[in-house]
């Protein structure tokens, strides 16, 4: 494996190796907490210090995980680092969480946690451990982020709870687009994102498992 | 050094791993306990002042805490007798939701009865009761909860002193679909209720929910509120929900008495 710089450690999995757009892990959520930007924004900070300690510690002990339970220990890790993100937002942040509801504690069976402890800080020391942790949490805030700002403002009209566009039902001239709040939309906003970065970044775009054989038999009428 | 995947190596680690974990965990949640009760029960009061119309939202902590400290009263009440207590536990922080859910503190509610969809209805539940300047009460808050289309919907309305006239109805807890039953949360919605009449002229309870919109010309406009739209479970639901708290299983007995000051 080439030498890895902290920066590109850092900075590849905003774009170029994204958790969301090119790994797909992470979906679950990302359609949960989107439909406004305050809980798109706590999400993200939260999953991306929970993905960078996570990431750190385990690095820090990787040499002593015996290969036969190492999953348990990088779950037990991450499970502890959740508990107290949640306790600490239900002390500090108590409406903030109560919105987020299940969704902190779930960061627990996030793939993208798990995929990174697993995938990167069982090989590599403690720093880069730690900021291929945040830098894969700062992806993944991205595509939130984004996604949180099309559906807070065209299914709301609003941005951080604010009004933008006055919405019909409170007097204005702005018709919401009810789709943009339920889960489904999350997913076509995401499609359209893989979409945009694959047409920008064209070395994402996987080849063809498999290829459509012609139609050579003539069907009998 | 022994071998790392020994099977006394394996043992050490996952119990030093849970050891450490644990501990930190347990640090946490014991040291932050005190501060989100406090949250808790803020968010509670917040809620309650909002749903009262004296401000809410914009309030801050200790504004919420004055105004519960000297304006806004939690009384105990018992639902069958009608009755406030005068003694028994800590009306500030009896769980009336817990209570519910013990057999010793609650009744069961036959189907027919049930038309909240709530299943047990605690035996004493706590009010608000804002007083007048010359004594008898200006504001009575009381809690209501029910059943709409997936969840249960907890909230408070307050009446006026006439135990009629509404100031107020609101939920605090809900998990409705955003932008249809969701929208009971909506403020332009939540203000229909306000100077609403729950009962008639005969005391008969005459509160409604009523789809396709309020006739503002007909005689009973001055009970009825408009159902959401698109959200008929929802509507069903609050409509239920009044009926029952506000009937002979609710407050009916409670709010009897008041009318005729026997409480």
């Amino acid at each position: 494996m080439s030498k890895l710089t902290p920066k590109e450690v850092l900075l590849n999995p905003l774009f170029n190796n994204n958790p969301i757009a090119l790994q797909i892990l992470g979906i679950c959520s990302a359609l949960a907490v989107t439909t406004n930007l305050n809980t798109a924004l706590v999400m993200s900070i939260a999953l991306t210090l929970v993905t960078g300690f996570s990431n750190l510690f385990v690095s820090l002990i990787r040499a002593q995980i015996p290969s036969s339970i190492r999953m348990i220990v990088q779950v037990v890790i991450i499970a502890s680092l959740v508990i107290v993100v949640d306790q600490t937002l239900k002390a500090f942040a108590y409406s903030l969480s109560k919105q987020l509801s299940v969704f902190v504690g779930l960061i627990i069976t996030n793939c993208i946690v798990m995929g990174r402890a697993e995938g990167f800080a069982m090989q590599n020391p403690p720093f880069l451990s730690f900021l291929d942790g945040i830098g894969n949490g700062l992806g993944y805030s991205a595509v939130l982020i984004a996604v949180g700002f099309v559906r807070e403002l065209f299914g709301a009209g609003k941005l951080f709870g604010v009004t933008i566009l006055q919405p019909v039902t409170e007097g204005g001239w702005y018709q919401p687009n009810g789709l943009l709040l339920l889960p489904p939309s999350a997913f076509f906003l995401i499609g359209f994102l893989i979409w945009g970065l694959r047409e920008w970044k064209r070395e994402q775009i996987e080849e063809n498992q498999f290829k459509m054989a012609p139609q050579v038999r003539k069907e009998a009428f | 050094m022994s071998n790392k995947e020994s099977t006394s190596r394996t043992l050490m680690v996952a119990l030093a791993v849970s050891l450490v974990s644990s501990i930190f965990v347990a640090g946490a949640a014991v040291s932050l306990k005190p501060l989100q009760q406090q949250n808790k029960l803020l968010d509670k009061q917040r809620s309650i002042a909002a749903i009262a119309g004296m401000g809410g939202e914009g309030l801050s902590g200790a504004q919420i805490r004055a105004l519960f400290g000297d304006t806004i009263k939690a009384r105990l009440v018992d639902l069958e007798a009608g009755v406030f207590v005068q003694e028994g536990p800590d009306p500030v922080t009896f769980d009336p939701l817990k209570a519910a859910k013990d057999p010793q503190q609650s009744v069961s509610l036959s189907n027919a009865e049930d038309i909240a969809s709530i299943k047990r209805r605690e035996r004493l539940t706590t009010v608000y009761v804002v007083e007048g300047e010359q004594g008898g009460i200006e504001t009575l808050i009381l809690p209501i909860r029910g059943y709409g289309l997936w969840s249960t919907l907890h909230g408070f309305m307050a009446l006026e002193g006439d135990l009629n006239t509404v100031v107020g109805l609101g939920f605090y807890q809900h998990a409705e679909t955003p932008g249809l039953g969701g929208e009971v949360d909506n403020p332009r919605w939540r203000g229909q209720w306000e100077g609403k009449r729950m009962f008639d002229a005969q005391g008969n309870l005459a509160v409604q929910v009523v789809k396709g919109g309020v006739d503002p010309q007909s005689a009973a406009a001055i009970h009825q509120v408009d159902a959401l739209a698109g959200a008929t479970l929802t509507s069903n639901g609050v409509d239920n929900l009044l009926k029952f708290w506000l009937g002979e299983q609710g407050f009916g007995p409670f709010l009897a008495k008041l009318r005729a000051k026997e409480a």
